[in-house]
């Protein structure tokens, strides 16, 4: 099963940001843990991670630095800010509203 | 222990490196995390037992296109695409020279501004209620031009003698335009104002190429400078204009009078500084913006063109005569500079290489209305030349327009025979960059010979 573009563009930031939550990550242990937790139903080009993250940081719900990593060179690390808790909390009420909505209409199609 | 294989995977990752540079969107620290990622799947795919060329085509293919990436980048950074030059260098190691050379190019506009007050220590001053003196007028390319070859000189290195060479030539420029006993309000003066800038920047011009002058390349690349730093130092004196605007209204605004702050020191030093300052961004931005000179050719050729045309068709049809006065000679100077300027600007950001079009026919079409046009004023001049008697002023506009005029003629020759496919366009440009030094030494011809000759009237 593959998840349509727009459902995958519009999960990227609660889930970037959820990832973030659970502590400081790095472009590709993000994407590996994307694939974890979805079974491997969302698919990212790998790339497009970077502009997302970058956006993010721009709007202040990230914060970057460079540090090494354990191969010696250097990495980009990113952790969330008290700004983008306070966004993921605010998506995340979003989408409750979108899945109760869904799973009620559900119900009902599936008793008819 | 890097074995073969290492560095071929290593070679792969530097071409992708390289080809993900170009990207405009993409700097070089995004570059450095997307190699970064590039790095970690290639560890985890061959880890998983894919050879490195296996893993590098699945790592590459993985992160998608760079088309789409560098649109996604340009959305997250959406100014990126307008460069931003002066604000943020881009790599770390350039930085730092091009910090150095910003506090020397600070330097050197601070001391163009003080160039301009130290004659104040001698009783030159500028007084905004009395007329503006003309010595200023007379040194104004001193204060400035010499600093700017210093300024190119500390840039593209150069060796004792030829800043000899240099310091010789603005020393004896100082000396001639301030020891000829100009009367007030003589005719020579004036020349001598608008003469020798034009004479002394050929040796800014030397300065800029380096040593490189009689290679044609770094001779347009001075051509190209000079229009740049025209459209850059317009732009700053607009801002300038309004610097001052707003020094009257605020100090007037408390009850005191700017008027000596501005004129005595404002404007004069502010139109000092700027030539280093506008000089230095168009250096800086060479490789970055696109250059404007050639627009502006673009734009105007079509224009000029349709002018003269209008020009000759009213002129043909109404049979008016031109009306010779005194401004005509300087006036058609000027018109055919302009022309002059249109095809050498042309010819600064033409791939010498490209067959002939359209835009090349119009250069011709303007070239020859023109010459045209100027022949028509020269012939209306000529005949009433004896009436006006030989002053200086009509000897320098018409040693100008005759240098102007072959110039005009030959390129329009050449462009007529490149695009009847028998010449090179190279052989339109070597010509264009050979006359230059024509003009210049005119300049230098009215400002140390016309004086003397003509008893500094």
């Amino acid at each position: 099963m593959d998840l349509g573009k727009d459902l995958v563009a519009a999960s990227t930031t609660p889930l970037v940001l959820g990832i973030l939550a659970e502590g400081e990550s790095y472009g590709y242990a993000i994407i590996k843990r994307v694939a974890e937790l979805s079974g491997g139903h969302l698919q990212w080009t790998d790339g497009m991670l970077y502009p997302v993250l970058h956006r993010l940081e721009r709007q202040g719900y990230v914060a970057a630095k460079w540090d090494a990593s354990e191969s010696g060179r250097r990495r980009k690390y990113y952790r969330i800010t008290e700004e983008g808790r306070a966004e993921l909390a605010a998506q995340r009420q979003q989408w409750n509203a979108v899945d109760g909505t869904l799973r009620g209409i559900w119900m009902k199609v599936c008793t008819v | 222990m890097t074995t073969f294989a290492d560095q071929q995977l290593e070679n792969q990752i530097a071409e992708w490196r390289a080809y993900v540079r170009r990207r405009q969107a993409l700097h070089t620290p995004d570059v450095e995390e997307l190699e970064g990622h590039l790095r970690d799947q290639l560890a985890a795919l061959t880890e998983a037992g894919l050879t490195r060329d296996e893993a590098f085509l699945v790592a590459v293919k993985r992160m998608g296109s760079l088309d789409k990436l560098s649109r996604e980048f340009a959305r997250a950074h959406s100014e990126r695409l307008w460069k931003q030059l002066v604000i943020a260098p881009e790599t770390d190691a350039p930085a730092n020279t091009g910090r150095n050379e910003l506090f020397v190019v600070l330097g050197l506009a601070i001391a163009a501004a003080i160039a301009v007050k130290l004659p104040a220590l001698f009783g030159h001053l500028i007084n905004p209620n009395a007329e503006f003196p003309l010595f200023y007028a007379r040194n104004a390319s001193l204060f400035v031009f010499p600093l700017l070859t210093i300024y190119f000189m500390w840039k593209r290195g150069s060796d004792r003698v030829r800043g000899l060479w240099f310091a010789m030539t603005f020393a004896a420029a100082a000396v001639l335009a301030n020891v000829f006993p100009f009367p007030s309000h003589s005719e020579t003066e004036v020349l001598t104002v608008l003469h020798l800038p034009i004479a002394l920047w050929l040796t800014v011009g030397f300065a800029y190429v380096g040593g490189r002058w009689f290679d044609n390349a770094g001779r347009m690349n001075f051509v190209r400078f000079s229009g740049e730093l025209a459209i850059y130092y317009v732009l700053i004196a607009l801002g300038g204009f309004v610097t001052t605007l707003f020094t009257f209204m605020m100090f007037r605004a408390i009850g005191m009078n700017p008027d000596s702050f501005v004129a005595g020191w404002l404007i004069p030093c502010g139109a000092a500084g700027a030539v280093l300052i506008g000089s230095w961004l168009v250096e800086a931005k060479q490789s970055v913006i696109e250059n404007m000179a050639p627009v502006l050719t673009r734009l105007f050729t079509p224009l000029f063109t349709m002018l003269l045309l209008a020009f000759l068709a009213t002129m043909a049809w109404t049979g008016s005569p031109i009306n010779v006065k005194r401004e005509v000679l300087i006036g058609f100077d000027l018109l055919l500079t302009v022309v002059v300027g249109l095809v050498l600007y042309a010819a600064s950001a033409r791939d010498p290489q490209a067959p002939p079009d359209f835009f090349d026919a119009l250069q011709l079409a303007l070239v020859v209305s023109a010459l045209v046009v100027d022949g028509v004023a020269l012939y209306a001049i000529a005949a009433r030349i004896s009436e006006f008697g030989f002053t200086p002023n009509r000897i320098a506009a018409l040693g100008e327009n005759i240098i102007l005029l072959v110039n005009l003629t030959w390129t329009a020759w050449l462009y007529a025979r490149f695009l009847s496919h028998r010449s090179s366009f190279a052989r339109l440009e070597r010509w264009q960059i050979a006359y230059l030094p024509v003009f210049s030494v005119w300049a230098a011809v009215v400002v140390l010979v016309f004086p003397p000759l003509f008893g500094y009237r």
